[in-house]
């Protein structure tokens, strides 16, 4: 059985005049230990998948259909009390900004050892001791000073370590991590990455990796899913999805890879720019942005097939395929 | 941390001195201490002998330091009206008035937090919104008009509570009388305090709620339900101390204004505190009671917003008391 | 004709009706229904000397025979009087239509004139920077911890005790619209600065500093737009506070006289006799100022939640 099952589901946000839809119908599943990347524009509806899973949709956000099995209970139908023991104990989340994360005013003990406590019966000491093991595990130094200081005495990258330690606090089954290394220093997102790797596999802990990377994708998963405009457009193993990208907005993300660029040229950008929610195209979202398009892309909405071993959902995916050995060769 | 005291005790000591110079050219300005002295019947060279000898032909400045060494000293003039010293006579009245302003700020803690709190938690049940648009009204009518309302109410039309005075009060010390010590003390402080508190409450549960929703959308927050945390420690030690922050800073610039509403609520109650001697004594051109009041009340503002703010730095951990002071 | 006018150049008028901030307020009707309260009181206020069937500033209309008659609608009234009277026999609805007048006067003057000096030590304190920036903010601080209400007790209280009540009574007007309009100057400074700094970072500030232009320009042309929402939210509710800071001043006796009352002078004569039981007098002019002020308030609230400025706390 897989630890996570998502199937067919549907957010909704209702604004003040309209109801938008920011995910359609999404499906994947994730095995224990397994690790998922999700990639994709800003505004692709990833970040909305992540906080779906924990059931923290904010306000005018929320689960309109469909299933999320977690260890088989469905956690769309949960109440907020049978979703809390789940929160932070089984199923940790990584947020992006690190500055932001953590409560400015509580010294990182209190915030470690409530998470504990939030959870487990457990005395300060005892909660202290595991923080104190947990912070070694993401090799922050002197861990006990630590305890005692506020967030802001420490910089971005510490703070992050210190939130993946609090991510693996009760040892969960599923990490979440949106972005976590957006908001930090090129020199250490390296390290944090590596860090988050090392100990996803030493724990056994499955992760869902949000990203825009592919770069990082690449390196940190097993399986990738691929999204635009709120819809899962390539799904597969990330091996196949980097070498032999199917969809055409794949492929445009990954010529747009810098590594993908001979020095001295433009980098390949894709044109135009997401659709935004309230506007979405008739047929195929990405259509508009398409080099490859033809009418009936502007008219139908392409479903999800399987090609190969990914599954993808373009209309002239056998022709497209045809059409770039070039690139084949190139990765 | 030092550093930091330093250098508030000098912020304050510059603007004790600017009040000290305004309180003098007032006493300057304000009033002849001569005639006050000697009346009118006595010839213009015995004045002038007189102005010598009291020192009011010297330069400002020199007059000024005499000012101020006496006002170092506690002598802040004698009242032309009580014939006593200006500094005894206002000390006598701050009891009354400090325990009026504390019946107000218990109702106004007491109440705001709370009161904002779950506005801000349940912003769209009927509760939230009755309490919104009451505060709204209150903060819309003058104090003044609070206080006059409550005596038409209850004292004059219902007769349930005093209208004026302080009732029956205790001796506790030196001069303090206590109103809490008897029934009718607590019904005389009743309105008054209630009335004090009538602008302000509305405008902290206003402020508290604003800061709490502000606070509740933070990623902390979020980050706080992601890790399973109840949702009252996220109320009340998440967000409650973040909102707090920035509504202690209002509060300690809210007590300049809470000062002068004990003036039109002591004016209205006959509240016999310090606002309500220096209304009067500004009408019988008091002057020394004028200044001392001015000096005293500056005083006081000094004192307690140099408290609020080293609360303010011992609270919140972000600011560094020690790197503040350099 | 108003065909061809309004098919032609309605653009403006087009525009506000056809605006976000028109649009919301259509849908609120508290917002609309507090326009329309205050565009009566403040309509009565401007139009009172051809509405009052008296004028309270004449003598010769004045009988001390007349005084507390009650509203018309209570026992022992007199129907030429419909508020009634107050205790110098003037006529309660043409003192309260002046009175009126004269606080919103107030209260408008001493806001433009807030505005005027915040605005302007905002934007210096923010363009210029450095020690002038933190002295003008250290001032700022001071400024307000002593408050409005207290500054401008001392400050009339000393003006009323060196001038002698007559001359004091005859610029009452503008003692009051001055030292209101000080006192308050602060809360405009510190929101422009705010703006002033943020903006200043901002690539079309460097831009326009690199065309040439001088720094008056580019703070009145560029930087000061960008205030506009935050000025605007801060003045409703400015008014407001300045007509009750006005109220406040004359019921302590050191703003308008009784024989030219605002609001606050007529509740203020009124109250030695609510014991005796002529309630009208105060409450009449008081539910006048409640509902003012209220309506304003109303009015600032329904803006802040529309046009939701970055606001300076504190």
């Amino acid at each position: 059985m897989s630890l996570l099952s998502v199937s067919d589901l549907t957010v909704k946000f209702a604004m003040r005049d309209q109801t938008v839809t920011a995910l359609h119908d999404i499906s994947f599943d994730l095995a224990k230990g397994e690790r998922l990347g999700i990639v994709g524009e800003s505004g692709a509806g990833k970040s909305i998948t992540g906080f779906s899973l924990m059931n923290l949709l904010s306000k005018p956000g929320y689960i309109d259909s469909g299933k999320i099995l977690f260890e088989g209970q469905d956690i769309a139908g949960m109440n907020d009390a049978q979703m809390r023991g789940i929160r932070g104990n089984k199923m940790a989340m990584i947020f992006q900004d690190p500055m932001v994360t953590l409560n400015p005013v509580l010294t990182i003990g209190q915030q470690m050892v409530e998470t504990l406590q939030a959870h487990r019966k457990l005395s300060r000491d005892e909660a202290e001791q595991i923080a104190i093991v947990k912070l070694r595990e993401v090799y922050i130094p002197s861990p006990e000073e630590r305890l005692n200081q506020y967030p802001h005495e420490l910089s971005g990258g510490m703070r992050q370590r210190i939130i993946i330690a609090m991510a693996l606090l009760l040892n969960p089954q599923l990490i979440i991590a949106d972005e976590p290394t957006t908001a930090l220093d090129v020199t250490i997102q390296a390290d944090i990455m590596e860090l988050l790797l090392e100990l996803c596999q030493s724990n056994k802990v499955g992760l869902i990796l949000i990203t825009h990377d592919l770069g990082v994708v690449s390196q940190m998963t097993e399986r990738t899913l691929v999204m635009y405009a709120g819809r899962i457009v390539e799904a597969g193993r990330t091996r196949e999805i980097i070498n032999d990208p199917q969809h055409p907005y794949t492929q445009g993300l990954i010529n747009a890879l810098p590594q993908q660029t001979l020095p001295g040229h433009r980098l390949k950008q894709i044109p135009g720019n997401m659709p935004s929610l309230t506007s979405i195209p008739v047929g195929c979202p990405f259509s508009p942005r398409c080099s490859y398009a033809v009418d009936h892309c502007r008219t139908t909405r392409p479903e999800p097939i399987s090609y190969g071993t990914v599954r993808v959902a373009c209309h002239e995916v056998n022709r497209l395929h045809n059409d770039t050995p070039d690139q084949e060769k190139q990765a | 941390m030092l550093a930091y005291l330093v250098k508030r005790l000098f912020q304050a000591i510059a603007v004790m001195f600017v009040i000290s110079v305004i309180g003098f050219a007032i006493q300057d300005n304000l009033g002849d201490p001569l005639r006050e002295l000697v009346g009118q019947s006595v010839s213009e060279e015995v004045r002038q002998q007189l102005r010598d000898e009291l020192g009011l032909n010297d330069s400002f400045a020199k007059q000024y330091l005499r000012f101020l060494g006496n006002a170092l000293q506690g002598d802040l003039g004698t009242s032309y009206f009580f014939k006593e010293p200006a500094l005894d006579v206002i000390l006598k009245k701050l009891p009354a008035t400090l325990e009026l302003v504390l019946g107000a700020t218990i109702i106004i803690v007491g109440l705001s937090v709370p009161l904002g709190v779950y506005t801000a938690i349940k912003p769209n049940s009927i509760i939230s919104r009755i309490i919104m648009g009451l505060s709204i009204i209150g903060i819309s009518i003058p104090v003044f008009l609070t206080a006059i309302l409550m005596i038409f109410v209850f004292s004059v039309e219902l007769g349930w509570l005093p209208s004026f005075g302080r009732g029956d009060v205790v001796h506790v010390w030196g001069y303090w009388d206590t109103n809490f010590a008897t029934l009718d003390g607590w019904e005389h402080i009743l309105l008054p305090s209630i009335a004090l508190a009538s602008i302000m409450l509305p405008l902290f549960v206003r402020l508290i709620r604003a800061e709490m929703m502000e606070v509740l959308e933070s990623e902390y927050v979020k980050y706080a339900k992601a890790k399973g945390i109840h949702p009252g420690r996220i109320y009340f030690v998440h967000a409650l101390k973040n909102t707090l922050l920035p509504v202690i800073t209002v509060g300690g610039v809210q007590i300049g204004t809470m000062v002068a509403y004990t003036i039109l609520t002591e004016t209205v109650f006959q509240w016999p505190g310090m606002g309500f001697m220096f209304l009067e004594a500004i009408n019988r051109v008091d002057t020394p009671l004028v200044v001392a009041y001015l000096i005293v009340v500056g005083f006081i503002f000094v004192v307690t917003n140099t408290i609020v703010d080293l609360i303010y730095g011992l609270v919140n951990p972000t600011v560094n008391l020690a790197r503040m002071g350099a | 004709m108003s065909d061809m006018t309004t098919s032609t150049e309605p653009t403006l008028m087009r525009r506000i009706w056809d605006s976000n901030m028109a649009y919301s307020f259509r849908r609120n009707p508290v917002a609309v229904v507090s326009l329309l309260i205050f565009a009566v009181i403040a309509l009565s206020a401007i139009l009172a000397p051809l509405i009052a069937p008296f004028d309270p500033y004449d003598p010769a209309q004045i009988d001390i025979m007349n005084s507390e008659y009650p509203p018309v609608w209570v026992d022992g009234s007199e129907s030429q009087f419909m508020l009634g009277t107050d205790d110098q026999g003037r006529d309660l609805w043409s003192t309260i239509l002046y009175g009126t007048r004269l606080s919103l006067l107030i209260g408008l003057c001493a806001v433009t004139l807030q505005a005027f000096l915040g605005i302007s030590i905002g934007l210096i304190a923010g363009y210029v920077g450095g020690r002038l920036d933190s002295l003008l903010m250290r001032l700022a601080d001071i400024q307000l911890s002593f408050s409005t209400l207290m500054v401008a007790i001392i400050f009339l209280a000393i003006t009323q005790a060196m001038f002698g009540s007559d001359t004091f009574n005859r610029f009452a007007v503008y003692f009051l619209i001055a030292v209101i309009g000080i006192a308050e100057w602060p809360q405009y400074a510190r929101t422009v600065r705010a703006t002033v700094l943020a903006e200043k970072k901002k690539e079309y500030v460097d831009s326009a500093r690199v065309l040439g232009f001088g720094p008056m320009r580019i703070m009145v042309r560029h930087i000061l737009p960008n205030s506009l929402s935050p000025i605007f939210v801060i003045s409703t509710v400015q008014v407001a506070n300045a007509i009750i800071s006005e109220a406040s001043l004359s019921f302590l006796g050191l703003g308008m006289p009784p024989s030219q009352p605002s609001l606050g002078s007529l509740i203020s004569s009124g109250f030695d006799y609510i014991f005796s039981g002529s309630w009208w007098i105060t409450a009449i002019p008081g539910i006048v100022l409640v509902v003012l002020v209220l309506v304003i308030n109303l009015l600032g609230d329904w803006m802040r939640d529309v046009l939701n400025p970055k606001l300076y706390k504190g």
